[in-house]
Parts: C-alpha cells; sequence; structure tokens
C-alpha cells in the first residue's frame, strides 16, 4: 500500500475532523489530495504531533482528533505513548504510517525494519485499542471502526517507503497554523 | 517522603493561585522536588487538567494543542526537563508561534545541596537568553502574582515561549 492511497482511501473522513500530521512526506501528500483550514502539518518538533493532538484532544472532547504520524516520529517520542494511554482520549485516532525508514532524509532504515512493533509498543504501553494492517482494504476497515469505537486507537499502516518528489509547498507554516486555530475556534 | 522536605507550601499557593489568575487550565508537569506542592494542587483541583508526562517536551506539543484549541495552559518542570525540551521549544513553539508559559525550577544555583544538579543550574540562564526566552525570577511571594501575570502579557502579545524561574528562597523554606 501507498501512504498517498492511504489517505485518498480516509479523506473523506478526514473532511470533517480535526487532522494533526507530521512533517514531511504525510503533510505533502494530504495537501496534494486538497488542504482543509481543519488541517494542521506540524512540520518540525518531530516526535510531538502526538503530543499536539493529545493537547487539543483533552481540552476539545466535542472534537474528534486524527493524528497522522509515521515510524521516525513515534520512535522519537516513545515516551509519549504512555501519556496518550494514560489519559486515553476517546476522541483520539493515531494512525502511524510505517514505511520503516527516514524517507525525507534519505530513506535509512528504521528500528521498525529490524522488527520494533509499534502497535505491540503501542499496547504494552496501555492504548486501548491497537492492530497493523498492510493492505489499503484492511487499513480503511480499520480506520473505520476506529473511528466507530471511540477509543483510543493506533493504527500502524504498514506502507511503501515512497513519497512526492519535494516536501515544501505553498501553503506557509504560519498562514496554516493561525487558520487551524482560527477554525477550531467554532 | 514529602514531609521530609521543606519544600514551601504557602508559597506553591501562592503560585497556584496566580497561574489560575492567568486563567490556566491546563498544567503539564513531570514531578520534581520543588513542584510537589504545586502539581497536588493541580491534582486536587476539578477545574485543571493535570498532564503528567514521560518527558518533558512533550509538554511543549500538549500546550501547542491546548494553544490552537483555544486553552490557556503551563508547563511546570525542572530547569534539566527545560534543557530536554529544547527542539520542541525551537522547531515547535517558537517556529509556530506558541505563547509558551514555562515554570521552571531553577536547581543547581547558590544553596544547592545535591552534587547532581549543578551542572544545570550554570546553564539554564544562558540557554534562555541563547533562545531568547525572556525570563523573570520568582524569587520572593510578594511579587509573583504580578510576574505571573507580565510574563503571561508578554508571551500572548508576543506569541512566543517565556520563562519563570522558580528559585530556592521562594521554593525552600530550610536555610541554605
Amino acid at each position: 500500500m501507498t501512504r498517498l492511497d492511504a489517505l485518498k482511501a480516509i479523506y473523506p473522513a478526514l473532511e470533517s475532523r480535526v487532522v494533526v500530521t507530521i512533517m514531511g512526506a504525510v503533510a505533502a501528500e494530504l495537501q496534494s489530495i486538497g488542504h482543509r483550514p481543519n488541517f494542521f502539518y506540524l512540520q518540525h518538533a518531530m516526535g510531538l504531533a502526538s503530543s499536539l493532538g493529545l493537547g487539543i484532544a483533552l481540552t476539545r472532547p466535542e472534537k474528534q482528533v486524527i493524528v497522522l504520524d509515521g515510524d521516525g516520529s513515534v520512535l522519537m517520542n516513545l515516551g509519549g505513548l504512555t501519556t496518550l494511554a494514560r489519559y486515553r482520549p476517546k476522541n483520539l485516532v493515531h494512525v502511524v504510517f510505517d514505511n520503516e525508514s527516514l524517507l525525507s532524509v534519505g530513506g535509512f532504515p528504521t528500528a521498525t525494519s529490524t522488527g520494533s512493533d509499534l502497535a505491540a509498543i503501542a499496547a504494552a504501553a496501555g492504548v486501548p485499542r491497537t492492530a497493523t494492517v498492510t493492505t489499503i482494504d484492511a487499513f480503511t476497515a480499520a480506520f473505520a471502526d476506529a473511528l466507530d469505537a471511540k477509543d483510543l486507537t493506533t493504527l500502524v499502516a504498514k506502507v511503501d517507503a515512497i513519497g512526492p518528489a519535494a516536501f515544501v509547498t505553498d501553503l506557509g507554516l504560519l498562514e496554516n497554523r493561525f487558520e487551524f486555530q482560527r477554525y477550531l475556534k467554532q | 517522603m514529602t514531609g521530609r522536605m521543606p519544600v514551601s507550601s504557602a508559597h506553591s499557593r501562592v503560585i497556584y493561585d496566580a497561574l489560575k489568575a492567568c486563567d490556566i487550565r491546563l498544567l503539564s508537569a513531570l514531578p520534581e522536588t520543588w513542584l510537589v506542592h504545586l502539581i497536588r494542587m493541580a491534582e486536587d483541583d476539578p477545574a485543571m487538567t493535570l498532564v503528567r508526562l514521560a518527558k518533558e517536551e512533550e509538554g511543549v506539543g500538549i500546550s501547542a494543542g491546548a494553544h490552537l484549541a483555544g486553552v490557556k495552559s503551563a508547563m511546570l518542570m525542572q530547569n534539566h526537563g527545560f534543557l530536554a525540551s529544547i527542539n520542541g521549544i525551537v522547531s515547535g513553539a517558537q517556529l509556530y508561534r506558541i505563547p509558551l508559559l514555562m515554570v521552571i525550577s531553577h536547581r543547581g544555583v547558590f544553596g544547592e545541596r545535591d552534587p547532581w544538579q549543578t551542572e544545570g543550574g550554570g546553564v539554564t540562564e544562558h540557554v534562555l537568553d541563547a533562545l531568547r526566552i525572556p525570563r523573570l525570577d520568582l524569587d520572593h511571594p510578594d511579587h509573583v502574582a504580578r510576574r505571573v501575570a507580565k510574563a503571561q502579557t508578554l508571551a500572548y502579545s508576543s506569541l512566543r515561549p517565556v520563562a519563570l524561574l522558580l528559585h530556592r528562597e521562594l521554593m525552600w523554606e530550610e536555610p541554605a
């Protein structure tokens, strides 16, 4: 499965929800499908997208928050999984696109390429719902289940280590930040 | 355990009340000796969301999310926790103009008895200066409320991190 196809498959569900992504390919590919004011792309602070999503989920329980994370980023903030599990926001779905590499900086393999299992780590941290999926159909179904479950879910999607040709888009970082904040005022 | 630690409960209350007066509704924290009373006060306050962290840098992300969601927050941490949070502060809070209120216990300066705290004390102010983070010292209860409010005001007008350094004179009741 490609990450782009996975994003396209869940895009209709993202349209009405609060979405926080990591930097790089995830941000560029989601924007290529269509940017919306309810999408925030954390273009640095690697590892903190899930923490930022937790901050929104805890303070705005009426909103459903989707965090689109990656294996390199999760590996940088494994402790954050324990914090997510500890507060168990029912309104947060944590998707991890695992391409087993640091694609945007040369494709060097991450520890998931040698067996580290992020869904198992999340489960052991206490995340109540976890799964690893490898096909687009399984991903689409598991994502829909996670939205319906109304409980904290970490869904690891194994994806190909391919991405867009460029990562810089014409959406300014601060433009995105203030637009997103304005959206959350609603 | 904390019964033997002469951390000032009265001054912790003054700090907590000052944070509440600034409409702080979420505190992220990692325990450290000087912060025990503040964390307990947050725990006992039904109007406060207390987020206990595994590592302080998570708090930068949580506060950024809370800010974007319209809720005022602060981070409670030791200066070593601040040092552990620097990338998040620079490439998260500064890059995205987040008004981050950091309440930092300034360990390792004059009067410090724990040898392991002493390196952090020597670099904290220099690192804050290098990061261009404005700071105020909290070393006497009389100015706590005013300085906490001023820090919060600047954080929100500049949309940048600010630091309040908790000093031994304020937090510790035993003579050095």
